[in-house]
């Protein structure tokens, strides 16, 4: 038996720190992409096959195009948030931290080239 | 309890010794289709970076979402979408400690199963 109190058992074993933030940043992203998502699906869906030119058309429309960014912003969001728990449930040490940057980075590199390109097309 | 040797106890139920069951395997699937739904944004996103460079590039970026492979991306993606909306539903209402009981859990379960085959369909048809 040792002799360890129940504060030093603890100490230097990380706590959740930010976790009601992250859950509630998930939350909130969540109820947002219920709105969003079939917005998404039929903007981007009846376009998905048209030529060039009316696809060109159909996103200088301010509402396809302000649809399919915001979706970007907060899918993207939400993905980083999301996979970020699934690698601390399955990955660990140095390689976590580094698969956590790399998908960071991935997330918000595709939303930052999605928003390039909406805003390319709408203006 | 301060002096328990916490160190040599029966541990949870974990994965790889877990009986599969509805709730384990719709729980799972929330976690892939949302994790995997990344394949079809890198799709969709570059397919928009194509439309917004040229009609050169548009007419490669079309091809590819417009192929067999594309579109069996495309299909895959509508599903996991739906999958993972419906999932996130569920945890909307789980939050709130309701339909934690196992036969509503049950319910639930079979609702997100089926629910997002039915949207998947009717996604296909209308667009």
């Amino acid at each position: 038996m040792r002799y360890l109190t129940d504060r030093k058992r603890a100490v230097g074993m990380g706590s959740a720190k930010s976790g009601t933030a992250h859950f509630w940043a998930m939350k909130v992203s969540s109820v947002a992409l219920l709105i969003l998502v079939p917005l998404f699906v039929l903007t981007f869906g009846s376009i998905l096959g048209a030529p060039y030119e009316e696809v060109l058309a159909y996103y200088q429309r301010p509402f396809p195009a302000i649809v399919a960014a915001l979706t970007l912003i907060v899918g993207l969001e939400h993905f980083q948030s999301g996979a970020q728990v699934l690698i601390e449930d399955y990955v660990h040490g140095t390689a976590e931290k580094i698969s956590i940057i790399l998908v960071k980075c991935l997330a918000y590199g595709m939303m930052a080239t999605g928003l390039f390109a909406i805003a390319k097309l709408a203006l | 309890m301060a002096d328990v040797n916490r160190g040599n106890r029966p541990l949870s139920p974990h994965l790889t010794i877990y009986r599969p069951q509805l709730t384990s395997i719709t729980s799972i699937l929330v976690r892939i289709t949302g994790n995997a739904l990344i394949v079809g944004a890198f799709l969709v996103i570059w397919w928009l970076l194509a439309a917004s460079t040229s009609p050169e590039y548009f007419a490669i970026a079309d091809g590819v979402i417009r192929s067999w492979f594309g579109k069996l991306i495309m299909l895959g993606s509508i599903w996991a979408l739906w999958y993972h909306t419906l999932g996130g539903i569920r945890h909307l209402i789980w939050d709130n400690a309701v339909g934690l009981d196992l036969p509503t859990a049950y319910k639930l379960g079979w609702a997100l199963v089926i629910g997002s085959f039915v949207l998947t369909v009717i996604t296909v048809i209308v667009l």
